[in-house]
Parts: C-alpha cells; sequence; structure tokens
C-alpha cells in the first residue's frame, strides 16, 4: 500500500478480514513489481488487498500468477466466508457482478473512488526481505505538457463531438485558461485526431476527480462518465437536452456551445 | 475490439511492417468473436487462432490457462513469439490478470499498461504512465506486454484488407471451460448516482449563473 486515498479505501475492505499488516508498494526503489510480488506472497496472511490502482492491479496479479490464486479485481465489497463473496465494477462500473471467490488465500484489488477510506490507525509495516529477479524501472521521462495534469485538476473543461473540429476547441482552451485548468476530451474527438489521448477523459482515458468537471457538448456514454465518478459537481453544456450527460450532470446549460463557452469567458473577465 | 487489445493488434501489425515476420491474433470467446478475428486480419494480423467458448463466462485464471495452452501448442508449430501483446484489463470484465499469468507460466517478463513501445535490438524499452509522467522499463526478448489505449492511433481497415481478410486462416478449437474460482453469480445494474440536474439556464444568458456555482464550489 502507498499513504494514498485508494490504500485507506483497501484497507477499510481488509479490516473485514482480520487484523491487517501493510507493505509499501515503493518498498522497493525503484519499482520492482516482481520482487513486490514475491515479498508479498512470502507473507503469511490470510487475504491480501490492494488499491486497485494500476500498479496495485499489477503487482496482485503478480501474487496471484505465483501463488496458483484466483484474482478478484476492481471490487467495491467483499465479505469474508468460503466462499468470499465480492461484488465486482464490470464495464467501467456500469454493472456489478457479484461473485463468489473460492480460495484459500483470497486476493482482492478495490476499485478506487468507490467505498470510504479508513479512517483508523494505521496497520504495522512488514519490510520486505531481499529482492529477487525481475522486471524493474529503470528510467523516467517527464510529462510532456507542463500545468497541472488531468487526474490532480479542481476543475476541467472537457469536449466531445459537439465542439465540432481541430479548431473548435479554441474557446475551450480560453475557458480552461481562464480557470487555470487542464483541456480534457472524450473518445469520439481523440479517435478524430482533434485532441491527443493524454487529453482523453473515460474508461480507458484518464479517471478524474475534480471539484468541477465542465461537459462541453458531450453526449455521456457510459465509457466517458466511467471516468467521472470521482467528480464532485458536473456541468453539462449540450444542445441535447435529453443527452445522458446532461441526465446524469448536477448543472445544465442547454444551447449551442460555441456561444455558451465563450459568453461564460466574457463573464469571468468582466468580473476581475 | 475493445480499445485496449485495438491498440495492441496495431502495434503487432507495424512491427511486423517495420521487421519482416509474422503475426498472429489470438482470442477466447463465443463463435461471435470471428467478426474481431476478421476486423485484426483486416487491419494487417497474418493469421487467427479462435478459442471457442458457449458464451459461458470463463474467469481470469481459466482464460489464462487456455490462451497459454494455445500459445505453447502454436510455438511447438511455428516457433517462439517474441512478443506477446495483451490489453491491460477487458472492458468488460476488468479481470487486469491474463497477460500477467501467461507470461508467468511462460517465464517471460511482463510490462503492464504501456503507452510506448519501442524495439531495441534484442530488448524491447517500454513506457508506462504514471502519476508525473512515464516510467520506462526495457526488457529483453521474448517477453509479454499489456497495452493501453493511447499506445497508438488504430488504422481503419482498408476495403482491400477487409478483401484480404476473408481469405486469412482461423484455427478453430474448443477448450474445456474449468470450473471458474472467481465464479460469477450475478449481474446488476448500479442504483443510479442520484444526481439531479438543475438548469442554470438557456444559451449565453446562462453564463452569470455559470459564474456563480463556478464562485461557490470554490475554483474561481
Amino acid at each position: 500500500m502507498d499513504s494514498s486515498d485508494a490504500s485507506r479505501q483497501a484497507l477499510s475492505l481488509a479490516r473485514k478480514f482480520g487484523e491487517p499488516v501493510s507493505m509499501r508498494m515503493d518498498a522497493f526503489q525503484p519499482f520492482a513489481p516482481d520482487a513486490l510480488a514475491h515479498a508479498a506472497a512470502e507473507v503469511a496472511a490470510s487475504a491480501v488487498f490492494a488499491a486497485g490502482t494500476d500498479r496495485g492491479n499489477d503487482v496482485m496479479a503478480r501474487i496471484a500468477a505465483r501463488l496458483g490464486l484466483p484474482l478478484a479485481a476492481n471490487c467495491i465489497a467483499a465479505t469474508p466466508g468460503d466462499p468470499v463473496t465480492v461484488t465486482r465494477l464490470r464495464w467501467g462500473g456500469s454493472l456489478l457482478e457479484e461473485a463468489r471467490l473460492h480460495s484459500p488465500r483470497p486476493l482482492i484489488t478495490v476499485a478506487p473512488h468507490a467505498v470510504p477510506a479508513d479512517a483508523g490507525p494505521a496497520p504495522p509495516e512488514v519490510k520486505p526481505g531481499a529482492s529477487v529477479d525481475g522486471v524493474q524501472v529503470s528510467g523516467h521521462v517527464a510529462p510532456s505538457h507542463g500545468g497541472v495534469s488531468l487526474a490532480e485538476a479542481k476543475v476541467i473543461v472537457s469536449g466531445g463531438r459537439g465542439v465540432g473540429s481541430k479548431e473548435g476547441f479554441a474557446i475551450i482552451e480560453e475557458l480552461a485558461g481562464l480557470l487555470g485548468a487542464p483541456v480534457g476530451c472524450s473518445r469520439a474527438v481523440t479517435s478524430a485526431g482533434w485532441r491527443p489521448h493524454s487529453d482523453q477523459v473515460g474508461q480507458t482515458g484518464t479517471k478524474v476527480a475534480p471539484e468541477v468537471y465542465i461537459a462541453c457538448g458531450i453526449s455521456g456514454a457510459t465509457q466517458h462518465m466511467a471516468g467521472l465518478k470521482g467528480a464532485k459537481r458536473i456541468l453539462a453544456i449540450n444542445s441535447d437536452p435529453q443527452a445522458p450527460m446532461m441526465l446524469n450532470a448536477d448543472y445544465t446549460v442547454t444551447g449551442d456551445l460555441k456561444e455558451i463557452v465563450p459568453a461564460i469567458s466574457a463573464e469571468i473577465r468582466k468580473r476581475r | 475490439m475493445s480499445p485496449h487489445e485495438e491498440c495492441g493488434v496495431e502495434e503487432a501489425v507495424r512491427l511486423i511492417q517495420g521487421y519482416r515476420g509474422e503475426s498472429v491474433v489470438l482470442t477466447l470467446g463465443p463463435p461471435e468473436a470471428t467478426e474481431q478475428l476478421r476486423d485484426a486480419m483486416a487491419m494487417g494480423i497474418d493469421r487467427a487462432v479462435h478459442l471457442q467458448t458457449d458464451g459461458q463466462e470463463w474467469d481470469g485464471e481459466g482464460t489464462a490457462a487456455a490462451l497459454l495452452d494455445a500459445i505453447r501448442a502454436d510455438e511447438a508449430a511455428n516457433g517462439p513469439f517474441d512478443l506477446v501483446f495483451f490489453g491491460n484489463e477487458s472492458a468488460d470484465a476488468a479481470g487486469f490478470q491474463v497477460g500477467i499469468r501467461v507470461a508467468f507460466a511462460l517465464g517471460r517478463p511482463c510490462v503492464t499498461g504501456l503507452k510506448k513501445v519501442t524495439l531495441e535490438g534484442s530488448s524491447v524499452r517500454c513506457e508506462q504512465e504514471v502519476e508525473d509522467g512515464r516510467d520506462v522499463y526495457v526488457v529483453p526478448l521474448p517477453a509479454v506486454l499489456t497495452v493501453k489505449e493511447g499506445l497508438n492511433l488504430p488504422r481503419y481497415p482498408s476495403v482491400p484488407g477487409k478483401m484480404r481478410a476473408r481469405s486469412k486462416p482461423v484455427a478453430v478449437s474448443t477448450p474445456a471451460r474449468p470450473a471458474p474460482r472467481l465464479e460469477l453469480v450475478k449481474l446488476a445494474v448500479p442504483a443510479g448516482q442520484g444526481r439531479r440536474a438543475e438548469s442554470l439556464g438557456v444559451g449565453p444568458t446562462a453564463a452569470p449563473a455559470v459564474v456563480e456555482m463556478l464562485q461557490k464550489a470554490g475554483v474561481l
């Protein structure tokens, strides 16, 4: 585990299975998932939990492969027993799977942003033994764009097919600039080549958790909504009041985003 | 085809175009999955292996075991694969494990969640997206890589590509389904998130209400 919210969320499910101990995801520096999986598999635990982050899922699958045991990934609930019963997120959270996990040592990852974080004391930490051979990080590339990342942004201005073209994003960028926000987009936009994939929000893009997510001309396919589960407030701007995004938002403005978005930018300037 | 897998197929096609060799697409799924195999071959994959199911759910362990057997059989007949690509996780079941299990059983290195793959002699350089940029791994061939959408921009199959795909071979077999140890009981639609949209207005006249909402939310 690490100190993140996702780890505290995993801990809240783990406590139902006994007195937890913890091992840090960054116990080996640089990150070495095979060595970490080997070390975690050596701990005499009755169950193993990890945050369902990229690294958590990666290391837990390596533990499962080593031990020859099943793995229940992406869970939002788990109840001890024989078998253990779990509830998993499928299709980016648009379907819930109830499943039985038949295993002498349940291995479970917990979907981020889906369960409350544990507020109890930090469990005692187990240090791994000697490292073993395996893949490990050997270098790092800094992000290609400066500014706030989508995953950490407090506010995001995002555009969909309704923006109309690559050039159409100028008004989205203008509003984002005024708010100090990164620009996001839907999959339709990246597939059309209007924006790089690094801007994509959704199940196969970045999962975001801003205070406000401003969705301009985004229809709101389930794959896009899957990336918004952590968003506190969604403002949808769309010409179709029946678009799924409009029905799943907290606030809506109905109409042509090409008029509305510049009007919001002008209003912000006026008040400064 | 799901987005991650489509990028894996595209990467394989590009590598073979650049370095020569043969590419094979492999899936476990019901008879209708043939359509996705044809799509992959229309993009440029040379042949397909279809492990046909009767539509029942296979868990990650069972899927990995069946794919492993098929890869071993293909390698025994046609020689080893330098690279095996998997989607990082399936769009539907989200098990996050099949590629890693296959790699472990084959005794090959596995790197997951890749956004860039570059061959460097007998090694492959892999870039994995992390919070503050990308981590780099360099692993020797043969290797197993799991990839994510954004690795590349997959091509649309051309009409001649689709024509050629019709005559490319698909080897079909029907492996026995082991009793799943992660056993699906039922699927349900989650209760709504309880969001009740509040209209801030229609058209550009809504701008002041939007700005007030942004101020109240503390982002302006």
